[in-house]
This record gives C-alpha cells, sequence and structure tokens, in this order.
C-alpha cells in the first residue's frame, strides 16, 4: 500500500495536472447509477478506447450489482427492519461491501492503465455518484513552482487516496 | 419514535454541490451548444436554463439544471429551498419532521406515519372504551364529567386518526404506484396528461413497488456531516458536502507552510496515536475544509476531544506551551496528503470506532472550543496525523 502510494505520489511530484474530463451519468435506465460509455475527445491520444470502456462496464456493473433488488436486498432490509436497524452497527450493508469492492478496483486501475499514461480517476462517490473525474498530467520537465506542484498533488490525491481504500 | 428519529435525522439523500472544475465543465458544454443553437457568444455569468432531455423506459423526461447546486439534476430529484439542497427522489420536506422526506428516509418516514397512525387509532379506541365503561356504572354526562382529559383526548385523536390514517393511505397509494408526492401533485404520470403517458419508474407489479421502496437497498449518504466548513466557501449554512473536500485539499497545501499548521499537527500527533490510523479512520480524515486564512495566536485553539455524541468528532486543538514538545513534522506529511481525502463520506449507519480512541489519549484536554479557524486547523492537522 506504501509503496503504490508513492509512486503514485512520485508521479504527481512530476507531474502537473493539466485538465479534468468528467464522464457523465447516464439516466437511461432510471435512476440507477450509470455512468455514459461515451469515449470522451480528450482522451483520444492517452488511452486505447477499448480500456477506458471497459473500466467503465465494469464499473457500471458494479453499481447494478449495489443496487439489485432482489431476495438477498429484501431479507437484508427486513432483518434491518425488524432489529431497528441497529444490525448495522454489526455489519455493513450490501452496498457498503459492494461500494468498498469499487474504490479497491478504482485503484487497481490507476496503477496498473491509468497512472502509467498519466491518468487518474476519481471514485465517483467522492464526487456525489455524478461523474467519474478522469485527470490528466501532463509530464513536466522540471519540478515546477511548488504551488502548481502541490495543487496537482492534492487534486490527485483525492482519486489516488480514493483507490487507496 | 425510532422511525421519527431517523427520519428527522438521517440524510434524505442529498447531492452534493458540483466541484468548481465539474461546474466549469458543465457550463462550458451548455455555453458551447448555446453558441451553435444561437450563432452568438451567450456572455453573461450565467448560462441561460438548460433541460436536458432523456428517455427512460419509453417515457422522456426533462432534465433540469440547478443553478444553485451547479448539476443536472437527475430524474426524480429536486431542489428543496428549506433545505436549500437537491434532494434524490425528492418526495416532500416534511415541516413535522423537520427535514426532506427523499430517497434514503423515505421508508423510515413511511414506517412513522404508519405506526403513528396505530397509535392514534389505538389511543382513540380505548379512549372511547373508558368513557363507554364510565357511563355504563355512572350514566354518560357523569362519565365525561368525572375525566374531562378524555374529553379532550377524544377530540384530538379524532382529528388526528382522519390527517394520519389519511396520510398513511396516501402514501400506501404512492409507493404502489412508485411515485413520489412531487409527481403526484403535478401530475407527471397521470393518465389525464394523455394515453401515452405512464410512470417509467414502476415495476408494473404492486408488490414489486412496495418492496423496492421499503426494503431495497440503502444507498449510503453523499455528504460528509461530520465536516466542518470552510470559512471562506459562504455556499453552505447546513451539512457540510462533498464540495468541503476539494475546497480542504487545495487549501491544505497552501497553507502547509506555515508554521500554526505544523504547530498544531505537532500537538495532534502526540495527541492521537497510530491506534487512530488503523480503526475507522472515516472521521478523522473527513474533508477538513482549511481555512483559507490562520491567525493562531499563542494559547488560542483548544484541544477538545470528540464528544459522545456524533456531530463533534473532531478535536480542537491548543497552541499551548505543550506543543513545543511534540515531534516536528516536515513538510513531506504534504506528499501523504492524498491519503487523506482517500476517506469518502462514510455512511451514517456505520458509527466510526475512532472516537473513543481520540477520547482516551487526548485525556487532558482542557475545554470545548467554539468552533472557529482554529479548531479547523487542529482539524486539518488531525487529518494529517491519519496519513502518516
Amino acid at each position: 500500500m506504501a509503496t503504490e502510494v508513492h509512486s503514485l505520489q512520485e508521479l504527481r511530484r512530476s507531474a502537473s495536472l493539466a485538465t479534468k474530463v468528467f464522464v457523465q451519468r447516464d439516466y437511461s435506465d432510471g435512476t440507477t447509477c450509470q455512468f455514459q460509455t461515451k469515449f470522451p475527445p480528450e482522451l483520444e491520444s492517452r488511452i486505447e478506447r477499448q480500456l477506458f470502456e471497459e473500466t467503465v462496464k465494469t464499473l457500471n456493473s458494479f453499481y447494478a450489482e449495489a443496487e439489485k433488488i432482489g431476495g438477498s436486498s429484501y431479507l437484508e432490509g427486513c432483518l434491518a427492519c425488524a432489529t431497528a436497524y441497529f444490525i448495522f452497527l454489526c455489519m455493513e450493508t450490501h452496498y457498503e461491501k459492494v461500494l468498498k469492492k469499487i474504490s479497491k478496483y478504482i485503484q487497481e486501475q490507476n496503477e496498473k492503465i491509468y497512472a502509467p499514461r498519466g491518468l487518474l480517476l476519481t471514485d465517483p462517490l467522492e464526487r456525489g455518484m455524478r461523474v467519474i473525474e478522469i485527470s490528466i498530467y501532463e509530464d513536466r520537465c522540471s519540478s515546477g513552482s511548488s504551488s502548481s506542484g502541490s495543487s496537482s498533488s492534492s487534486s490527485g490525491g483525492g482519486g489516488g487516496g480514493a483507490g487507496g481504500r | 419514535m425510532g422511525t421519527l428519529l431517523r427520519t428527522s435525522f438521517s440524510d434524505p439523500g442529498v447531492l452534493p454541490r458540483a466541484t468548481p472544475d465539474e461546474a466549469a465543465d458543465l457550463e462550458r458544454q451548455i455555453g458551447n451548444t448555446e453558441d451553435i443553437a444561437n450563432g452568438s457568444s451567450s456572455g453573461g455569468y450565467r448560462p441561460p436554463p438548460r433541460t436536458k432531455e432523456v428517455i427512460i423506459n419509453g417515457q422522456t423526461v426533462k432534465l433540469k439544471y440547478c443553478f444553485t447546486c451547479k448539476i443536472f439534476r437527475p430524474p426524480r430529484a429536486s431542489h428543496c429551498s428549506l433545505c436549500d439542497n437537491c434532494v434524490e427522489r425528492f418526495d416532500h420536506h416534511c415541516p413535522w419532521v423537520g427535514n426532506c422526506v427523499g430517497k434514503r428516509n423515505y421508508r423510515f418516514f413511511y414506517m412513522f406515519i404508519l405506526s403513528l397512525s396505530f397509535l392514534t387509532v389505538f389511543i382513540f379506541a380505548f379512549v372511547i372504551t373508558h368513557v363507554i365503561l364510565r357511563s355504563q356504572q355512572t350514566g354518560f354526562l357523569n362519565a365525561l364529567k368525572d375525566s374531562p382529559a378524555s374529553v379532550l383526548e377524544a377530540v384530538v385523536c379524532f382529528f388526528s386518526v382522519w390527517s394520519i390514517v389519511g396520510l398513511s393511505g396516501f402514501h400506501t397509494y404512492l409507493i404502489s404506484s412508485n411515485q413520489t408526492t412531487n409527481e403526484d401533485i403535478k401530475g407527471s404520470w397521470s393518465n389525464k396528461r394523455g394515453k401515452e403517458n405512464y410512470n417509467p419508474y414502476s415495476y408494473g407489479n404492486i408488490f414489486t413497488n412496495c418492496c423496492a421502496a421499503l426494503c431495497g437497498p440503502l444507498s449510503p449518504s453523499l455528504i460528509d456531516r461530520r465536516g466542518f466548513i470552510q470559512p471562506d466557501t459562504p455556499q453552505l449554512a447546513g451539512p457540510s458536502n462533498g464540495i468541503t473536500m476539494y475546497g480542504a485539499t487545495q487549501s491544505q497545501s497552501n497553507m502547509c507552510d506555515q508554521d500554526q499548521c505544523i504547530q498544531s499537527t505537532k500537538f495532534v500527533l502526540q495527541a492521537a496515536a497510530t491506534p487512530l490510523l488503523q480503526s475507522e479512520p472515516s472521521i478523522t480524515s473527513e474533508e477538513l475544509p482549511l481555512p483559507g486564512k490562520t491567525t493562531i495566536s499563542g494559547p488560542c485553539a483548544t484541544l477538545t476531544l470528540g464528544q459522545p455524541t456524533p456531530p463533534s468528532s473532531m478535536p480542537n486543538l491548543t497552541s499551548d506551551s505543550g506543543l513545543t514538545d511534540m515531534i516536528p513534522l516536515k513538510e513531506e506529511h504534504e506528499g501523504h496528503q492524498f491519503l487523506t481525502p482517500e476517506e469518502a463520506p462514510s455512511p451514517p449507519g456505520m458509527l466510526p470506532s475512532g472516537s473513543p480512541i481520540i477520547h482516551s489519549h487526548t485525556m487532558h484536554v482542557l475545554s470545548l472550543a467554539s468552533q472557529d479557524s482554529l479548531h479547523e486547523d487542529s482539524v486539518r492537522g488531525l487529518v494529517k496525523l491519519s496519513s502518516v
């Protein structure tokens, strides 16, 4: 964990934030949490289309799994109601478990695919489930001024940190 | 009582406001399309009102742009002027409960009015029975004279029964057809608008609709209700939300160079030891908004413990002489900052176990300080601590 964190940190030290791309929600299925799989033009030169689409599709499937209504979610709801919701002091809801899986997945994607390409995914949960924020970093020859370096580290830190969970 | 408290105090599904980057991106998109449409630059700070159309299950739904929150509202969300927030699946703002009723607390609200209606019926029945039994012994008028309270109770209950049971029935109808009060009042999905109009969110089956509304998965809160509001951002009066995370990280970097920051962080470092990191870190690393300007003078801040009550899980800080024996915190903690915002807003159901630990480590605390910039500074210091 520490080593991964440090590698992302080093990325940010040597890079500066160029721009951010936002992948908006796709409401065609109703109010369920899905993101658009449309490929943003800013990422054209940065990452292969297929990798990006696969990431978004996997995230969409995770969210669908979290919000799925079926036998197990009903049971959980009824059990919670029966125990006056005290049971949530002991155990996590299914949704929270899936959210943890999602943040692990995002961290893994960041390390393997996005960070080597100078990109960083931010967990949508940190943005109120409105967008997937992708920060694009430009490689800098010099370290640059401390304020810009630290601002990039702090803004990118949200994504790396989210992945770190 | 439990459901009432839960309805009142849980997050109805507030949507956090957009971060400045998102808002700028959206406005750019709106501006661009308006330019293309009008053939001239739109100018001015506010883009013209904009709606997006989405097709859900065959029905066209208009998504409106919220100027306060700077987002396109998801379907079924609405902005509550009383709470000054966009709320998902907005039902109504209930003054009796003192909170909006939205996606996350609708089931508690429904259980509350259901249990309340049972209670009123129960009380009413027993008041009537009581009066009848008495009047069998002493006659009707005498019975009323003997227990005047019963008369009052009967009258109150009578009116309550009609209103509460009526409300329960109305909400039962809404649940079974999967509509919100908002939609019902506007007649969004009523047949009167046209034969083609139907509710795209309904599952078709009454039973499924009920189960989904009452027993379906509960999504976690998207707002950070335990963080502190950055004084520089004048947007929030109520619970702080996701935007403070972004603002916090930015100013965190700016503040790092200042001595006060380091001093306060040192103190916090000594106060809250490593167990804090292993325990539920969600409290400590809530995005603590940092003040734009710190004016810590010597013995100003007070380190306090997160009190047993949830809201004040953040300790305040005292820059007493005790600070001098702190471990000097190097600037490298700045590099670890990115760990701090990693703690996304934790669900309110998960009571952080960290607060008792903070408690045990800060027994030498002086007193509860008022919420001011020093407080936030210490909180920031604690945030950095958790990332170390």
